[in-house]
């Protein structure tokens, strides 16, 4: 591990250096192992937050943003032991499914993110992988979390869509909305998806990441709403050897 | 149940015995004929080992058993793969 970032009180942002990285596509995870002294192991995927290397850092540098979960097994030891200069076991990248290619076939498509909680990591990838590839295909981010304190990458979010780009983000807050919000604060609901959203005639590319019953809820509105059950990519994680 | 996470989550593991990524590989449900990506079964991790299900139908798809030094790759629910290859 080469460095760390805190990104709210419970999730923070590991830097591992990774000699031979082949790269990477957004969206795609990697496997971690831990491995006690007594021989016992145990793993746990977790979304790569950072988009591919450029090349131009060597070793490439990997970043996983991790959520601490209380009864965790191995977010604990992610999130609180590991210190810098302690080594790692990854396994990866893996998955080719929920990846954004910006060199691929539909890379100038319409996408829509949709992000309950931590289900935003993979998808900030994407969008960083975006800028990184000066891509100017247009991007809606819907970002549902519980509270302000609970975002990860608020500041890079709003600098990224003051930029001016083709990147619109908005928020959706579940338990607590701050001061000035549009709206109080409840579940992502179809007005929601319409209006923050792309319409289904635009054809955008879907990605949904969250918990398994809010991906259910989303991607059944969806498809309610009129998109194609095809163009929308899920990444579920659960509360236990979850992801991110 | 709402305990389940989906198939890209087999990605690792599959991939120690795939020689490319199979999460994108398209499979055929024996049971109801649905068509889908690995990446978007069912997988409920908790059983000993993992248990993929249909989610068109709730039919088991393939169990993955890892041990120290083997797999067990159960593929009944599964009646044709498709894999991408790159031209040769």
């Amino acid at each position: 591990m080469a460095a760390t970032r805190e990104e709210t009180a419970t999730a923070r942002t590991i830097v591992l250096d990774v000699p031979g990285w082949p790269g990477h596509l957004a969206g795609q995870h990697v496997d971690v192992r831990l491995t006690a002294p007594d021989g016992y192991s145990t793993e746990r995927s977790y979304s790569i937050a950072s988009a591919p290397p450029d090349g131009g850092a060597d070793p490439p540098v990997v970043e996983l943003t991790v959520q601490r979960l209380p009864d965790g097994e191995v977010s604990p030891y992610l999130t609180q032991t590991l210190a810098v200069g302690y080594p790692l076991e990854l396994r990866g990248p893996v998955g080719g499914w929920f990846v954004w290619n910006p060199d691929g076939p539909a890379s100038t498509r319409p996408v829509l993110l949709v992000a309950g909680g931590s289900g935003v990591v993979p998808l900030m990838a994407i969008i960083r992988e975006r800028a990184a590839a000066g891509s100017h295909a247009p991007f809606k981010l819907i970002y549902s979390v519980r509270d302000s304190g609970a975002l990860l990458y608020a500041g890079e979010l709003t600098q990224r869509e003051q930029a001016g780009d083709g990147l619109e983000v908005s928020y959706v807050y579940t338990r607590t909305a701050p001061p000035g919000s549009s709206q109080p604060a409840g579940r992502l609901n179809a007005a929601t998806l319409a209006s923050a959203g792309w319409p289904p005639e635009e054809s955008p590319a879907v990605f949904v990441c969250g918990p398994t019953g809010f991906v259910e809820a989303v991607a059944d509105l969806l498809v309610r709403a009129g998109h194609g059950a095809g163009a929308i990519k899920t990444e579920r994680f659960g509360p236990s050897g979850g992801k991110p | 149940m709402s305990d389940y996470m989906d198939g890209n989550m087999l990605g690792g593991k599959l991939g120690e015995l795939f020689t490319m990524d199979v999460t994108s590989a398209m499979l055929t449900c024996v049971s109801c004929g649905a068509s889908m990506a690995i990446a978007q079964a069912r997988v409920y991790p908790h059983a000993p080992g993992m248990v993929a299900y249909c989610p068109n139908c709730g039919a088991v798809l393939l169990r993955l058993v890892r041990g120290p030094d083997r797999a067990w790759l159960d593929l009944r629910g599964v009646t044709c793969l498709q894999l991408a290859v790159p031209l040769s």
